[in-house]
């Protein structure tokens, strides 16, 4: 056997290997979407002895095994519509997650371009060092930052009545009861994360300085380079960083769960867990929608994911 | 006057770049460093009416509360397992698709795709592998093993391994494959004509540039194995097994007890802990990969 179909035959041996890892890998997702499309007896067939609290009558059909099933029997559209006719409470819980992960994401990111511009551009001792409590305060845990963050959430909540007591009476409601809902306390720390200006400040920096020299020999102000050159040059790794952020904000457990009390209020990703055990057949629908965006995402942005997860690469770069 | 280098523009441009940094660090200095002060504060004085200084007082009390050292001690133990597992894993399989196999690019989305799905999505899915009469004891008895209730005992270390793994070596596996793509070709070749193999490459050439990645891999890492009281919140409730029960876990008992001299200790204590562990972390890695740095 020559070398190359050695070579050839090793490469196809990774490759099922691989393979098999990778299907095993991608199987959770895939199990979760399949069985949104059951019908509610196949669910109760399968699953019924997760189910805690069942008459005993009920109990004699079902085995006590749990039985992950790959393939519906009949594929049914009836979990969906149960989502979006029965329990509007599931419709709820996802508009509190885009209400919170959408404002976190779009002034976090804006807020980045504008900051990593600055740090970009003309370094001095203050700024790096700056930068340098930013990277410390992106290693720290939500074990550690969430308590300063539950500090001042206390603090403004307990001060705000007094501050707005002043205005007028129906502007001051509206205020307190924006207030007492506490999603600011969730959204503000996220939108002041450095994350995202950690990794456009990495990559601004590497626009050479030659575009800039040429655009101000054209006349060209400040914002105007921002504005004309590091925006479209970083068009990608914006994206891609946007990309990045939405994610983990939408998977956000932590947070909600500190800041926020009242449970009404949190997102889905908090309450899916709470889906009661005869929910089941729900629970994977749910589990789907909830998925959507970011597949979606990923389906149309995995390029631009990848090249976004490479930029967080390396502290030190 | 001196003379101006390139970088040095007029006064009013190195304003403007000053200023554009502004509103970011007025909010980093609202929701993090000036609290965090506090936060410092708090865990020195015995209570926030009385204000005295009480010295470690309140470490002391931290270390004597036995749900910490418990939530400390799983949350080191599960970190320990879970974060060289992730780098080596991941690493293991980006060399794997450094190689020019058939459907590389499938595979690689395969393994990235559970970042996209958010945990609580597929915990059901976890839930019925790991159940009581779930798939994975059904496996071990046809196999003639006694299955073990997993939720319930020691071994939901191991759900929660599986998970984090699961969660993250996707991500992992990206940043040392772009990384073992910048490894100079000439010197690999050098190598190879000099008959060194496979192995002697990985460990003494590819290795050493992916010093940085590897440092970098190891904290992110570590930071996420520090959030894995999502996956096991989501599995368990608010009260999970002993061996499950996490650091944040404490911290959530203790916030709704409004304990604040618990909180600010037990904060402040593990930014310690993560600045040494990081700093030994830097350390090692300049000595390990210095002579490959430009």
């Amino acid at each position: 056997m020559s070398r190359h179909t050695k070579k050839r035959i090793f490469n196809i041996i990774i490759m099922v290997f691989a393979g098999i890892a990778a299907i095993l890998f991608l199987m959770p997702t895939v199990l979760t979407i399949a069985n949104s499309f059951m019908t509610s007896n196949e669910i109760t067939a399968n699953y019924g002895a997760m189910i805690g609290n069942m008459t005993d009558d009920k109990k004699t059909f079902i085995s006590e095994n749990v039985n992950l099933k790959f393939i519906p029997d009949k594929v049914t559209f009836d979990q969906y519509a149960g989502v979006l006719l029965k329990s509007p409470d599931y419709l709820l819980k996802f508009w509190n997650s885009v209400i919170l992960t959408v404002p976190i994401t779009v002034f976090q990111v804006l807020l980045a371009i504008l900051t990593a511009y600055g740090f970009s551009r003309y370094p001095n001792k203050f700024k790096s060092i700056i930068f340098f409590a930013y990277i410390i305060l992106l290693i720290m845990p939500y074990q550690v930052t969430l308590v300063p963050n539950f500090l001042v959430a206390d603090f403004i909540k307990d001060n705000a009545a007094s501050i707005v007591s002043a205005a007028p009476d129906m502007i001051a409601d509206k205020v307190n009861k924006s207030i007492s809902n506490m999603r600011w306390a969730v959204i503000l720390p996220g939108i002041f994360s450095p994350f995202s200006i950690f990794l456009l400040t990495k990559v601004m920096k590497r626009i050479p300085v030659s575009y800039v020299e040429a655009a101000k020999l054209d006349g060209a102000s400040e914002l105007q380079i921002l504005a004309r050159i590091h925006v479209p040059l970083c068009k990608g790794a914006i994206v891609s960083i946007a990309m990045l952020v939405f994610i983990d904000y939408w998977n956000m457990v932590e947070q909600p769960l500190v800041l926020m009390k009242d449970a009404d209020l949190h997102p889905l990703s908090v309450f899916l867990s709470q889906i009661n055990a005869g929910d089941i057949g729900l629970a994977f629908a749910v589990g789907t929608v909830y998925m959507i965006p970011t597949i979606l995402m990923f389906l149309y942005g995995e390029d631009y994911l990848i090249e976004g997860i490479t930029y967080s690469g390396g502290i030190k770069g | 006057m001196k003379k101006k280098n390139s970088q040095c523009g007029r006064r009013g441009e190195r304003v403007f770049s000053n200023v554009c940094v502004l509103p970011s660090f007025i909010g980093v200095l609202i929701f993090f460093l000036i609290p965090f002060c506090i936060v410092i504060y708090y865990s020195l004085i015995n209570n926030p009416i009385s204000a005295q200084f009480v010295g470690l007082d309140n470490f002391r009390r931290l270390f004597q509360t036995v749900a910490f050292r418990k939530a400390a001690a799983n949350t080191a133990a599960f970190s320990l397992i879970s974060v060289p597992l992730a780098v080596i894993i991941s690493l293991w399989l980006a060399t794997l698709l450094e190689r020019n196999i058939p459907y590389k690019s499938v595979i690689r989305t395969f393994f990235l795709s559970p970042i996209m799905v958010p945990t609580a999505s597929v915990v059901l899915v976890w839930q019925v592998l790991f159940h009581n009469h779930g798939t994975i004891n059904q496996l071990l008895e046809t196999f003639g093993f006694s299955g073990v209730d997993w939720m319930k005992s020691s071994y939901g270390q191991l759900i929660i391994i599986v998970m984090f793994l699961w969660k993250n070596v996707g991500y992992n596996m990206i940043l040392f494959m772009s990384a073992l793509a910048a490894v100079p070709r000439d010197i690999l070749e050098v190598a190879e004509l000099e008959g060194a193999g496979k192995i002697y490459q990985f460990f003494h050439i590819k290795l050493r540039y992916l010093s940085p990645t590897l440092l970098f891999v190891l904290i992110l890492s570590m930071i996420n194995s520090f959030k894995i009281f999502r996956e096991v919140y989501l599995l368990t409730g608010d009260y999970p097994y002993d061996k499950m029960y996490m650091l944040q876990h404490f911290m959530n008992n203790t916030f709704n007890s409004l304990d604040y001299q618990k909180l600010s200790s037990a904060a402040v204590l593990f930014s310690l802990v993560m600045i040494v562990i990081i700093a030994i972390l830097l350390i090692a890695e300049e000595i390990f990969g210095k002579d490959v740095e430009s």
